[in-house]
């Protein structure tokens, strides 16, 4: 082989320049650093809408879900495995518990390099000021949520059928 | 392989005859399902609204003898503005609107009499989206992010909205309003239940979906204090306002384009 001293030289150059970036993340450390997820602490609730394993593979596809039957279909309660009722509310029901979405939603969507938008239109607690009285108002269930539950979680049409019967 | 002359011109005849098959057979569908749907509104009957088959078609009164809005009353916009969110921009031209002011003969362009009556002359009048019965943003919405729901009332799946602002070209009332920018930090108060929009999106009124669902009356109409509007089942003959219909003469917006509004104006 002619000039085998400069092609492997060059060959080890470029192959250190070309996995630069995995050199970058194992020196800078930020690679190792897995998600530290601070779950919620809530007292009236304890259980999530769906098992462990469910929500840590599929939440998005239930969110999916739920944001077809509310938005388009009328339907706002789900319920779930264990026969639980639960607003189907993203803002509520969900940003509820896991009120800082930096805490918990980022810790693994940054992880993977996922970026989601849920937060350019939904409020959090955080977003409208943790403390204010807007974010106190997400902390507390309104009456409203008991009084449609036993009146019927689907849309209004039923209820204003049965009212002009 | 080649194919003969006979067996070419056989198999184009079964196809030609397969494609009127198929065309005979589904507009035999159609003309049955349309005998069955005659049968059950009576025979006889001519129906001119697709909803009237519907048990509930919701639909808004508002009296104009009644509304003091050129008085300098806001009640109604600011719930409204308030509740869902909505930036104040401070230049007409980007504002978002969903419920707003309009000179009378500006809501009611098709009615220009030079003479009327004085009260009306220079009347403002409550306006916003009619949801129509046949709502021209659901006919050219792409995506399907404008849709009518069953009871009647105009949706819109903002998650959906490319913003494209077909309907906003489409609705002849100009009730669709853009959101060029992010409106968050045009939100004096931000009432952290219902989401704000994002940048690219269309907003309208939608009479309060999320409180008809719960079963409440939208908040304009709750928090007039002459009690001029008035929301409610326009199928069912005992409503509130369809005997308001039957008493009083009521006009709409722009009714020969054929959009059927179904906001009542009592005049």
């Amino acid at each position: 082989m002619y000039d085998s001293g400069k092609i492997i030289a060059g060959l080890v150059i470029f192959i250190g320049l070309f996995t630069s970036p995995f050199w970058y993340d194992l020196s800078s450390g930020t690679a190792l650093q897995t998600p530290d997820l601070v779950l919620p602490t809530k007292a009236d609730q304890k259980e999530c809408v769906a098992s462990l394993e469910f929500m840590r593979r599929d939440h998005m596809a239930l969110l999916n879900v739920w944001r077809t039957e509310v938005v388009r279909d009328g339907i706002t309660y789900y319920k779930s495995a264990n026969g639980k009722e639960f607003e189907m509310r993203y803002t509520r029901t969900c940003l509820g518990c896991h009120a800082n979405t930096s805490q918990f939603c980022d810790q693994c969507h940054n992880y993977i390099g996922v970026s989601v938008y849920c937060w350019d239109c939904h409020n959090t607690p955080v977003s409208v000021g943790a403390g204010s009285s807007a974010a106190k108002i997400l902390n507390t269930k309104p009456e409203i949520l008991n009084k449609s539950k036993t009146q019927n979680a689907k849309s209004v049409h039923l209820a204003l059928e049965a009212a002009s019967q | 392989m080649s194919i003969s002359r006979r067996t070419l011109l056989k198999l184009a005849g079964i196809t030609a005859l397969g494609v009127t098959a198929e065309k005979y057979a589904t507009a035999h569908a159609g003309s049955t399902a349309a005998k069955v749907l005659s049968k059950a509104v009576g025979a006889g009957k001519r129906l001119t609204k697709s909803s009237v088959q519907k048990k509930v078609r919701l639909a808004m009164v508002v009296d104009l003898r009644k509304c003091v809005s050129d008085q300098g009353c806001t009640k109604c916009i600011d719930a409204c503005n308030r509740a869902h969110n909505i930036p104040d921009l401070g230049d007409s031209k980007d504002a978002i609107k969903w419920i707003w002011k309009e000179p009378y003969e500006n809501a009611f362009v098709d009615q220009e009499n030079f003479y009327m009556r004085d009260e009306f002359r220079n009347k403002m009048v409550p306006v916003f989206c009619n949801n129509c019965d046949n709502p021209p943003c659901v006919e050219v919405c792409p995506t399907q992010a404008t849709f009518q729901r069953p009871d009647g009332i105009v949706m819109m799946d903002w998650h959906r909205c490319i913003g494209c602002r077909y309907c906003m070209a489409a609705c002849p009332y100009g009730s669709r309003s853009f959101n060029w920018r992010d409106p968050r930090p045009f939100i004096k108060d931000i009432d952290p239940d219902y989401p704000t929009r994002m940048k690219g999106v269309v907003e309208k009124c939608t009479w309060c979906d999320e409180r008809v669902d719960q079963g409440l009356l939208p908040l304009c109409v709750e928090a007039c204090p002459e009690k001029a509007m008035v929301f409610g089942n326009l199928n069912d003959p005992k409503s509130e306002v369809r005997q308001l219909l039957k008493d009083n003469f009521s006009v709409r917006r722009k009714p020969g384009l054929g959009t059927s509004p179904e906001v009542y104006y009592l005049v």
